[in-house]
């Protein structure tokens, strides 16, 4: 069972300063994810939700604590290795989709694949590939502005798995995205957890899009609650 | 693996103002640069080129130029008879010369300019073998003919086949015109030894004389000998030495570029940096974007060093394209030695447009290592929150 955790965080706690003021942003917390497991985190704003991916997917670092993901130590990594371990092991999607917009659609998925060894045909066939179980088969020459925001959202989703990571991140992916939109997406994402056997990290403030995960957990002021804890007030 | 150079292109073309602006402003310093090295190529090319390998210029002692120098006819006589000069068909190869100046108006400039006039015996033509008469004849001796250099016949007024001018007590046929190659001889106004020193009083008083040796080692023979000889008071200079140090005329203009082509050069590195920074700061989020995808700092760097330097590369060909039809336009530069102007082409070589490429490469890359290093150094979470 111990082979199966995908995340182990021990007594993680995070510090920032804003102007004059200590701000204390995760305090303390111990969290284990099971491969295959779809989690929800939820909380009000600045309860740490983000600052907990980033600190999973290795974006930040820690005050103290530590994290290990995929068995590996991430805070022993040097900069150009954590880039490494990224681009190989975790999958990010960003409430606003983050797509670089002088790129088209296909070129935007196989940017992670410039990093690995694969031929331009196999990088191109690959990014063919996720973005047809995103649906956009049809759109792989078109630029974000020429998506709308649902189709920007899935060609990120496409280029979050398209280097086949064990994990996804995602960061309120749903945010900006209308009711309908939003269900396609969390439809996308069920279907990587099921189907594919992603583990899935999501943040969000929508009940509704955390219906979708197998588990949901909610931070309060930095503290992440027991499992089974009731939504806070 | 860096990002692909469509990346960069693609940015380049999406912001194609501010581009298009950085680019031309880096394009005027590039072609402010290479119309000077243009203009002192071709003055370089053109005094270069003169002279022949083998022959002496013996001036008075201490003469900076020909026309400054004072040679007496005993002393050519006494030339003649060293030991170590070349014959041709039983006579001595040597070429007493005078050289004056006139003044001559010219298309663009009715005030004129000085042009050297060179008066030499048929001698002094044979050994110039490399000159070639491309319209009319040779001045025939005793005659008031000239015939002009190539240079002369384009740029000045009344210097065709046909035309007369006006030199010391009389007017003067053109009948021919000569291609020196591009040499200082393409400068000059030739005519006959004798008429031109009947014409100006000097009968007794040479400019120069032209010697050539039969090897290297009686040159510099022939160099010692006239040294040695205090009777005569003249020394000899190599024909190639004399042409090659008036290219320090060039030297004021050169500098002056140079100085001005810097100046404008830190103004266009400060424009393409401030073009970079913007693209940092309106790219930080996409910055922060490729960083969680995987690529590193230094990828980042690269990616905007390289954007950089397209950029500078456009303005490299915008220059290169700005200076272009300057090349092989005829211009005229004085001479202050000579106290005469020497006609050259602007020659835009394929060194000089590299030195141009090259300096707008150097453009490119100061002005983007700042804001690369910057955008590479950014921590990848403040990257992603800028808005």
């Amino acid at each position: 069972m111990v082979n199966d955790l995908v995340v182990e965080a021990t007594d993680l706690h995070k510090e920032f300063r804003r102007d004059a003021f200590q701000v204390i942003a995760l305090q303390d917390v111990h969290l284990t994810i099971e491969r295959g497991e779809f989690v929800a985190f939820m909380g009000p704003s600045g309860s740490g939700k983000s600052t907990l991916l980033y600190l999973i997917a290795a974006i930040d670092r820690p005050t103290r604590g530590q994290v290990k993901v995929l068995g590996q130590d991430i805070l022993g990594l040097k900069e150009r290795a954590i880039a490494d371990w990224r681009n190989e092991n975790i999958g990010f999607i960003f409430q606003t989709f983050n797509l670089i917009p002088v790129l088209t659609a296909r070129e935007n998925v196989e940017l992670p694949l410039l990093l690995t060894h694969l031929s331009r045909q196999e990088r191109s066939e690959h990014a063919a590939t996720a973005l047809g179980l995103v649906g956009l088969s049809d759109r792989m020459d078109h630029y974000p502005r020429q998506l709308s925001g649902g189709q920007e959202q899935r060609v990120a989703i496409a280029r979050a798995i398209v280097s086949d990571p064990s994990i996804i991140l995602a960061d309120e992916p749903t945010g900006d995205l209308d009711a309908q939109s939003a269900q396609e997406i969390l439809t996308i994402l069920s279907r990587l957890n099921r189907d594919h056997g992603k583990t899935i990290l999501m943040v969000t403030h929508d009940p509704h899009a955390a219906r979708h995960a197998s588990k949901i957990r909610y931070l309060e002021k930095g503290e992440l609650l027991p499992e089974g804890a009731p939504q806070p007030e | 693996m860096p990002l692909p150079l469509s990346y960069n292109l693609k940015n380049l073309t999406v912001r194609k103002t501010t581009t298009v602006m950085t680019a031309l402003g880096i394009g005027l310093t590039v072609a402010v640069l290479l119309g000077i090295l243009a203009l002192v190529g071709g003055l370089e090319k053109a005094l270069q080129a003169t002279g022949h390998p083998l022959h002496l210029l013996v001036m008075r002692k201490n003469s900076l130029s020909e026309l400054v120098s004072q040679i007496n006819r005993e002393a050519v006589s006494n030339i003649r008879n060293k030991p170590g000069i070349q014959q041709l068909e039983g006579e001595p190869m040597v070429s007493p010369e005078i050289v004056t100046v006139i003044n001559l108006p010219r298309h663009n400039s009715p005030e004129g300019a000085n042009v050297n006039i060179r008066g030499l015996p048929p001698m002094g033509i044979r050994m110039r073998p490399n000159l070639k008469l491309i319209e009319g004849r040779w001045f025939q001796p005793g005659q008031r003919e000239v015939v002009v250099g190539k240079s002369i016949a384009r740029r000045y007024v009344n210097a065709g086949v046909g035309d007369r001018l006006r030199i010391g007590r009389g007017d003067w046929n053109v009948v021919g015109v000569l291609d020196a190659g591009s040499t200082a001889f393409d400068s000059e106004i030739w005519v006959g030894l004798n008429q031109l020193a009947t014409d100006s009083n000097r009968m007794e008083v040479l400019s120069s004389v032209l010697v050539r040796a039969s090897d290297p080692v009686s040159l510099q023979a022939l160099r010692n000998s006239l040294a040695d000889d205090q009777r005569l008071y003249l020394e000899g200079k190599r024909e190639v030495d004399y042409y090659q140090e008036q290219t320090a005329s060039a030297e004021p203009v050169k500098f002056l570029g140079i100085f001005v082509a810097v100046i404008m050069a830190v103004g266009s590195c400060f424009a393409a940096m401030n073009t970079m920074y913007a693209a940092v700061a309106r790219r930080s989020r996409e910055i922060g974007t490729l960083r969680v995808l995987g690529f590193s700092g230094g990828s980042i760097l690269l990616a905007f060093v390289i954007e950089s330097l397209l950029l500078s590369l456009l303005g490299g060909l915008i220059g290169v394209l700005l200076v272009l039809p300057l090349h092989g336009l005829e211009s005229g530069i004085g001479n202050n030695l000579t106290f005469s102007e020497t006609g050259f082409d602007f020659r835009l070589s394929p060194a000089i447009v590299a030195v141009g490429v090259g300096f707008a490469s150097i453009m490119g890359l100061l002005g983007g290592l700042l804001p690369a290093r910057g955008a590479a150094r950014e921590s990848i979470l403040s990257a992603l929150r800028e808005l």
